[in-house]
């Protein structure tokens, strides 16, 4: 039994380790306070949802999967809440079962499987019961499956096999072993056995025949010898005693996944909510397969994370980028070019999660990773040392980046003199997107930009950060050709004549 | 040729007892004894030591060893030796522990699989004899007394009795029930598996891999007291088999071929030894087959290397420096001088364990050797114990060198280390040139290490070899020797080293 709730054919794996780009994409990205959104204080849940957010899904089948589940799970809050409860219900109460320090003796190996599948069988009863009663107005193909799986697996007829087991593992009648000779005529393959009922007659007339030669009887007083028994039994009863106990983990590792997999749901319940507070527009994206035409189409997106800690009401952008390979933004400081960059990270990141995005409208072709390449502000090395680390983590991306990968660069190798930088971003640059790597890249190296734009390659798109004539920031990002300045001089002006004096030191 | 012994040709000599130990000088001073504990170790139950006791005396006693060893390294026949020799440590181990078990039904099934071992131990002997191409007498020798013995009347009866009550007792199921204090065995009728049954009904529910919680099974071999009865009422369901196994215990007390166990000794003083070479092989040391001779005293070594420095220093990891070395003609005698730490010792100590391990029947340290076979190796290396008396210990190192050179006969090697250290120098010169005007006559092969240059030169049988180092920095041992006069040290060369400007070093690090 399966839920499979994240991939129609597949278990969410949450001990698999995260790629090596993971660590990057949360720091550059802001994940924290998108899962923070989607934990609602939960760490089990916040781990999932890192978890979903990192793993991306590579094809648009895999993310309408996803995508029809969520669609069911924003319909129907209420019993998706319920379903996990149950999940975590399962797993509480087994943690209250009794394990004994003897718990590697057969015997009570077995106890304890016993009185745990007891409680787990009840939890699966109310399982069914609200697959039961929910089942019919849930449309998505994932919970039509997983609803069928529950009443088809778990029918009655199936629950009282279970407690006839439960039952004949009491052992009123004694236990029938089988066994062979092993090393030194020890006893070996131990078997529980269960006679046939034909043969049933024929075993209990032998076995109450007190004076045959084939039975013996141990002494009341003879400890060591009852001990000895003890243990021929726990060596007949070992596999079933292991069978149970495994049975036992399976139910448990079943709820354990179900619990983790509905675990993503409830967070992107618990984001939906937060967002809503805020009175922002969600939309569910429109993933394009890799192997058409790239494509690109974004109409008022934001940065999730900058809308979930903002007071302010968030500015979104529009790009029409189809065809558009490599994304160049330059212009104005602070003027929502670090900012578009991570909301087009974060969109592409969620939707190949399976889950909304933060826009009003948002199509991408889905890549097979996003890989982050980010200033270290708090790199204080000499510049030497700082392009040389730069360089390192690009080479370490290098190393795990394969092409239909998306890399974002933000404001990299101005770290060196701009000529410098420029040359060696320009290389970078050329040699991914012939890589056929989607390239997004914030810089105020004007060299670079005005280098790449002279190029006319079709596939660049430039972006800048626009500017009023005023020298106000409007936050939203224009096509157009780069511009020689970065607007320093405005930014100077507006920290020196205002009373913003954080930003002093940055300047 | 009748097969008697792996280590000798015929008439072989008789296996010496396991816990012989020598203590001889020589043993020491040429570490010797260190590389036979090194060698040996993990191999103390076969009690080979006393092997390495009996240096061989003849050219042909040598090559018989050497055709064995060839036949070992290239003839594919190791890994069917080593599989022989762990069955056989087998058997050995399960004897010793059938010896100890108190109930019979037990001493005789476990005497019955101590017995199957053996055979599949003598099967996998003869097996590997006739799947390699066995180049050498003594194995040629083996393989024909085995096959004799397989085929004989004795052994197939051994082994096919012994198939037999194993078919049987393997194939015997009971069933016993246990009901309070009361267990009554019966026969096995074909009743259904539980654990399947459960198993199948939560099959549904599999998820990934399933954690194993079947318990251990007791780690005693002996059975406790219910067990033995259960198996007593198990032999009342099945008397004849159980019958058959007391009828075959009591026959075949002595079923272990005696050559057979003298062979499993004697051939782990070749693999003990395989051992060693390997792994020193595996660091790019080379060794070779030298070509012994019991006429000619002319001499040629490439790469060699002290065997027992070189196993230290490949467990550490470091280099290990290879020296070479030629006698021609009348040349008899290395005068070996020049800076301390600079291998001298080492190559009096390889000079010495070249030819004792030649003597061995092994293979040598070196990428070629050509050497003569002494009749004994005589040494004489400082004492540092007793510095105090300076008078008493000039007259011991005396009365010690007249000892070597009274045992020594026209066809041993002398090996003096450092000698005549405790006296002026005038006194240490005059001694020396007599020691060694006596060796001299006496045409004696020897090492003569010593800081009196003026050795070097006595005569026409004197080679003088002399070591190098890095003298601001003794901790880098080159421990290389160059056949060169003794004139001091090359002072430009060391300069040289220790700036890492030499052709070698130069061409390596830029190389790098």
């Amino acid at each position: 039994m399966k839920a499979y709730l994240m991939y129609p054919d597949q278990d969410f794996d949450v001990s698999a380790a995260l790629g090596k780009n993971a660590k990057e994409l949360y720091q550059d990205l802001e994940l924290g306070v998108i899962l923070d959104a989607m934990a609602g204080g939960d760490e089990f849940l916040r781990d999932i949802a890192g978890r979903g957010l990192l793993g991306i899904l590579k094809t648009p089948q895999a993310i309408e999967y996803r995508q029809q589940i969520l669609i069911d799970c924003l319909e129907q809050p209420a019993v998706i809440r319920q379903l996990y409860s149950l999940a975590v219900e399962a797993i509480e109460a087994e943690k209250h079962v009794y394990h004994s320090i003897f718990s590697n003796y057969p015997s009570s190996v077995l106890r304890t499987s016993m009185e745990s599948l007891k409680i787990l069988v009840k939890v699966l009863r109310k399982l069914r019961q609200v697959a039961d009663d929910n089942a019919t107005s849930f449309r998505s193909p994932g919970f039509t499956r997983f609803f069928g799986m529950l009443a088809d697996q778990l029918d009655d007829e199936y629950f009282s096999t279970i407690a006839n087991h439960l039952k004949t593992l009491e052992f009123r009648n004694g236990v029938l072993i089988s066994a062979g000779l092993g090393k030194a005529n020890q006893g070996t393959n131990f078997t529980l056995r269960s006679p046939e009922t034909n043969q049933q007659n024929w075993l209990e007339r032998l076995f109450n025949q007190d004076r045959s030669t084939l039975t013996f009887q141990i002494s009341d007083r003879d400890e060591s010898g009852f001990r000895a028994l003890a243990e021929l039994k726990d060596r007949g009863i070992n596999l079933v005693a292991n069978a149970l106990a495994r049975a036992d983990d399976h139910i448990l590792s079943f709820f354990s996944l179900l619990r983790a997999e509905l675990g993503f749901y409830v967070g992107a319940l618990n984001l939906r909510e937060k967002l809503s507070g805020k009175g922002q527009q969600i939309c569910l994206p429109k993933p394009e397969a890799m192997t058409a035409e790239l494509c690109l189409s974004l109409c008022g997106l934001c940065d999730a994370s900058l809308v979930l800690t903002s007071s302010r009401q968030v500015v979104g952008n529009d790009v029409g980028g189809d065809g558009k390979a490599l994304v160049m933004v330059t212009g104005a400081n602070e003027g929502g070019k670090s900012t578009f960059l991570r909301s087009v990270g974060i969109a592409q990141l969620m939707m190949q999660a399976g889950l909304f995005v933060v826009a009003t409208y948002y199509s991408s072709s889905v890549c097979d990773g996003i890989f982050t390449h980010y200033k270290r502000e708090e790199d204080t090395s000499l510049v030497s040392g700082k392009l040389d680390e730069e360089l390192a983590r690009m080479s370490a991306i290098a190393d795990e980046i394969s092409p239909n990968c998306m890399l974002l660069f933000n404001e990299s190798f101005a770290a060196t003199n701009e000529r410098e930088g420029s040359g060696i971003a320009r290389d970078i640059v050329l040699a991914l997107l012939k890589s056929r790597i989607r390239v997004f890249f914030v810089t105020h190296l004007y060299d670079l930009a005005r280098g790449l734009y002279g190029q006319d390659l079709p596939e660049a798109l430039f972006l800048q950060a626009e500017r009023q004539d005023d020298g106000k920031r409007t936050f939203k990002l224009v096509a157009g050709e780069p511009t020689a300045t970065s607007y320093g001089e405005d930014l100077y002006r507006k920290i020196f004549t205002s009373e913003v004096p954080e930003r002093v030191q940055r300047a | 040729m009748t097969f008697q012994s792996i280590l000798f040709e015929n008439p072989a000599p008789v296996a010496p007892a396991p816990d012989v130990v020598l203590q001889a000088a020589f043993l020491t001073d040429l570490q010797l004894s260190q590389i036979i504990d090194t060698v040996t170790a993990g191999r103390e139950a076969y009690g080979l030591k006393p092997y390495f006791y009996m240096p061989l005396t003849s050219v042909q006693s040598i090559k018989y060893r050497h055709g064995i060893m060839r036949d070992l390294r290239t003839g594919g026949l190791l890994a069917g030796i080593e599989l022989f020799a762990e069955t056989m440590r087998s058997m050995r181990d399960q004897l010793e522990q059938g010896a100890k078990l108190s109930y019979q039904g037990q001493r005789e099934a476990l005497f019955l699989e101590t017995v199957e071992i053996y055979c599949a131990a003598v099967n996998t002997l003869l097996a590997a004899l006739q799947r390699a191409d066995v180049g050498s007498a003594g194995f040629a020798a083996l393989r024909k007394f085995l096959s004799g013995y397989v085929a004989s009347e004795y052994f197939r009866t051994l082994a096919a009795e012994a198939k037999n009550l194993r078919t049987d007792l393997a194939g015997m199921q009971y069933c016993f029930r246990i009901k309070g204090g009361r267990v009554t065995v019966a026969p096995y009728k074909s009743e259904r598996d539980y654990s399947v049954e459960v198993e199948q009904t939560f099959r549904r529910f599999q998820q990934r891999a399933a954690k194993d919680h079947c318990a251990k099974t007791s780690v005693y071999l002996e059975m406790n007291h219910v067990e033995a009865m259960v198996l007593d009422r198990v032999a009342k369901l099945f008397p004849e088999v159980f019958a058959a196994l007391d009828l075959f215990n009591n026959r075949n007390l002595d079923f272990v071929d005696p050559t057979i166990d003298r062979f499993d000794r004697e051939v782990q003083f070749y693999l003990a030894y395989l051992a060693e070479l390997k792994l020193l092989q595996e660091h790019g040391l080379q060794f070779c087959y030298p070509q012994v001779s019991q006429t000619s005293k002319e001499e040629l070594v490439q790469d060699t290397f002290d065997l027992a420095l070189a196993d230290t220093l490949v467990k550490k990891n470091a280099p290990v420096v290879c020296n070479d070395f030629s006698l021609t003609g009348t040349e008899r005698i290395f005068v070996v001088s020049g800076p301390n730490q600079g291998g001298k010792t080492t190559f009096a100590r390889t000079f010495g364990q070249l030819h004792y391990l030649a003597s061995l029947g092994y293979p040598v340290p070196g990428g070629q050797a050509k050497l003569f076979l002494p009749d004994r190796i005589l040494t004489h290396f400082e004492r540092e114990e007793d510095l105090k008396d300076l008078r008493g210990k000039l007259t011991d190192d005396l009365v010690r060198v007249h000892d070597v050179l009274n045992q020594a006969t026209s066809n041993s090697i002398v090996i003096l280390n450092e000698i005549f250290t405790s006296t002026t120098l005038s006194d240490a010169v005059f001694l020396c040139r007599e020691v060694l005007t006596q060796i001299v006559d006496r045409d004696l092969l020897c090492v003569c290490v010593t800081f009196i240059d003026e050795l070097a030169a006595l005569s026409g049988s004197t080679v003088s070899m002399v070591s190098t180092v890095v003298p601001d920095n003794p901790a880098v041992r080159t421990f290389k020797l160059e056949r060169r006069p003794a004139n001091g040290m090359a002072y430009a060369l060391v300069l040289a080293e220790k700036y890492s400007l030499t052709y070698g070093r130069l061409t390596e690090r830029i190389g790098s």
